[in-house]
């Protein structure tokens, strides 16, 4: 993508600015319809309306609501680590922006095309730990510290089972690179990973019952890194008032949301390039059939946002539909479940992929 | 080597989120686990019982009301039973039914919002929101019968204030039919749920001698496995005509006496509750509401305690009159109040996140806590 730009522009400069703005635009937007989304999902799940004023459906009720953000009193506690109070929404923001940066949204639209693309995302998102730590610790509250404290236990050991089943798709697709990894998965939805990735050998229908397991594993624990329901003990609205940003308001406050929904989407993203082919469509392309080649990267911009958004709509179901695990839970789910099946499941899907 | 500690002193409220009004709780907590804690009362008080001796007898209803805001009928039931035994009034058969079964309807809307709260506390809010759908079908008869919707001042010394709406059978049919729908989708989706499970089994269990010593009752108490329901063992009204069981806590997911079997006490009685009213509903006899409300109230001299089956437990009102219109002394046994005793005892060894699913298991309302 920062090729196309040069070549528009012509300068160093903008061409990297204007790379690096797509996604913050686009984090922006997927907050803005997200959050909207999400009070429309819970409203249709708790039979309610929702909001329904400002707009068609009330779709502009989020950009109302974020210029409202933008314009609230900074309030803050005199009693609070100001360094670090104002460094933490900026940390948390940062790390899940950053995330976009090697997302293939295209084979052709990608900010930064590196090749060790999920590397890169896994060790940026766990930018966000600090974040929440600073958050809570500078806030001077005590539930914001509770509130860190889980988050950053919660983080830490989900990042674990994480990480075995990337592992186990690197060990499978032989590459570091997300659009390498969307880029073999291709043609049809018979050859994406969860199906046991390409080609017609046996090992591939071998593979199918521990790639769903895989995806299974990844899902759940890609969940509970992103603080959603019901792994949302650092935020328990109930027991922790707001958690880690108890203390903060206005547009601080505004950057933990747009973190949070950023996360979500980048998460629910990385989750369809592993298992279910990335920007690939699932059945072929128009553009290809008529030859037409930017027609091909706007269809898989779709598809891939459709993905995206599926998984996205099955957080909001679930955090509608599920209560919340105790800390001490939701460490036994990762520690004593997840990261042994996760294990188990790399060194089988290891040996399937030797035969 | 031992590391140095210390304990944290975390406020709870009384602006918190699920402290359920404003009760303030002062944990003292190692990490995350209760050493200690000491709930303070008496932000919502309003020198009820104080203020009831400046009033008439028939004066005093509405402030009943006030007491368990979600549990308004009951309460004003109790009290009536009171004033009505020290004036030694019988009042009519019509007024007995219609007493019995707005009880009844305001127990099952009182445990909807104690079992909605419960479960939102611990993260599940879609129920909540389902059973306060459902609770407004019950506020709904209830405001076409005296025109109020949490506050009543429905039942008078001696009568009601109103007569059953033309509507009203047909509508309370339809929500008894319509409820038992709801009673299942909550199982569904909360009783059955395994988080759910997880987080209430084996929590804050009180064992029954313990629940005993503290005189805690209601589904406090039943959820412990003790089978005392005032309906059953001192029957008031006309409780005895009706066939309905006691649900008691048995363990069924983990110890008896825990917060589960609270939980669950609570959704079996409201089943019970249905039973009880579609037996009455049938029944209501012909005749005036208000035939026995006396004209002037001046009781003579003496004292009298009526109790009755609140859905939070026992409610007592102690009256003592002086031969005056106004009752010499108002003392009000809340339920509520002596509940909370045991949450102390509950807590200690568990979770912050334990306390809420604790606190909401017991079901206070702070109107009764503090009067």
């Amino acid at each position: 993508m920062y090729q196309f730009f040069f070549d528009l522009t012509g300068n160093v400069i903008i061409s990297t600015l204007a790379v690096a703005l797509v996604p913050l635009i686009c984090i922006l937007l997927v907050t803005l319809f997200g959050v909207w989304l999400e009070r429309k999902v819970s409203a249709w799940m708790q039979d309610r309306v929702g909001p329904n004023r400002i707009g068609p459906y009330g779709i502009f009720q989020t950009v109302a609501d974020f210029i409202k953000m933008l314009q609230k009193e900074d309030a803050v506690s005199s009693e609070i680590d100001g360094v670090l109070y104002n460094i933490a929404p900026v940390l948390v923001f940062a790390g899940s922006f950053a995330a976009f940066a090697v997302i293939p949204f295209a084979a052709t639209i990608i900010g930064s095309e590196i090749e060790v693309g999920l590397f890169y995302m896994l060790a940026v998102s766990s930018f966000v730990v600090a974040g929440i730590l600073m958050g809570g610790w500078s806030s001077n509250n005590k539930y914001s510290l509770l509130g860190s404290m889980r988050s950053a236990a919660q983080i830490v050991s989900y990042e674990i089972p994480t990480a075995l089943v990337v592992l186990s798709m690197v060990m499978l697709t032989g590459t570091l690179s997300l659009t390498q990894i969307s880029e073999l998965q291709t043609s049809s939805f018979w050859h994406w990973n969860i199906f046991g990735g390409p080609g017609w050998e046996l090992s591939k229908f071998l593979l199918i019952p521990f790639m769903v397991v895989g995806f299974i594993i990844i899902f759940i624990s890609t969940l509970a890194e992103v603080n959603r329901t019901p792994f949302d003990i650092p935020e328990a609205e109930s027991e922790l008032v707001a958690g880690y940003f108890t203390e903060y308001c206005g547009m601080k406050y505004g950057m933990f949301m747009l973190a949070e929904y950023g996360n979500m989407f980048a998460v629910s993203l990385l989750v369809s390039v592993l298992f279910f082919g990335g920007y690939q469509s699932p059945v072929g392309y128009l553009g290809k059939t008529f030859g037409i080649e930017w027609l091909v990267s706007l269809e898989q911009f779709g598809w891939f946002f459709a993905k995206g958004w599926f998984f996205i709509f099955v957080q909001m179901w679930l955090r509608w539909t599920l209560p919340r695990l105790r800390v001490d839970q939701l460490m036994t789910l990762c520690w004593k479940y997840l990261i042994p099946y996760a294990v188990i499941n790399l060194v089988i899907i290891g040996i399937i992929s030797l035969l | 080597m031992s590391l140095k500690t210390e304990t944290m002193v975390l406020n709870m409220g009384p602006q918190h989120p699920s402290t359920h009004g404003v009760l303030r709780l002062e944990l003292e907590i190692e990490g995350e686990v209760i050493k200690k804690v000491i709930p303070h009362l008496g932000y919502l008080h309003r020198c009820f019982e104080k203020h009831a001796e400046a009033m008439q007898y028939n004066q005093v209803v509405p402030y009943t009301d006030r007491l368990d805001y979600l549990a308004a009928m009951g309460n004003n039931f109790g009290y009536v039973l009171a004033a009505e035994k020290l004036l030694g009034i019988q009042v009519p058969e019509r007024v007995e039914y219609i007493r019995v079964i707005m009880a009844e309807l305001q127990r099952i809307a009182s445990h909807t919002v104690a079992i909605a709260t419960n479960g939102a506390d611990i993260g599940a809010l879609t129920p909540f929101l389902y059973l306060f759908r459902d609770r407004e079908h019950i506020l709904t008869i209830f405001e076409e019968t005296c025109g109020a919707r949490m506050l009543y001042n429905y039942m008078w010394i001696g009568g009601l204030s109103h007569d059953i709406h033309p509507d009203f059978v047909r509508k309370t049919k339809e929500f008894t039919n319509y409820f038992k729908n709801t009673i299942v989708e909550v199982d569904n989706l909360l009783s059955y749920n395994k988080i759910f499970i997880e987080r209430t089994a084996n929590v804050g269990v009180l064992p029954a001698d313990t629940a005993i010593n503290y005189g805690a009752t209601g589904p406090v108490l039943r959820g412990s496995g003790v089978k005392f329901d005032l309906r059953k063992e001192d029957p008031y009204s006309i409780y005895n005509r009706f066939d309905f069981d006691i649900p008691v806590g048995k363990g069924l997911q983990g110890t008896v006496g825990d917060c589960w079997d609270r939980y669950y006490v609570r959704m079996r009685e409201m089943e019970q509750s249905l039973r009880i009213i579609e037996h009455a509903i049938d029944q209501i006899p012909e005749g005036d509401v208000q035939s026995a409300i006396p004209k002037r109230i001046k009781p003579p001299k003496g004292t009298s305690y009526a109790r009755v089956e609140n859905p939070r437990g026992e409610l007592g009102y102690f009256l003592i009159s002086d031969g005056n219109t106004n009752p010499f002394r108002v003392k009000v046994r809340a339920p509520s109040f002596v509940n909370l005793e045991v949450f102390g005892e509950l807590c200690k060894g568990h979770l912050v996140a334990d306390v809420i699913a604790i606190l909401g298991s017991i079901d206070i309302v702070l109107g009764e806590v503090d009067r």
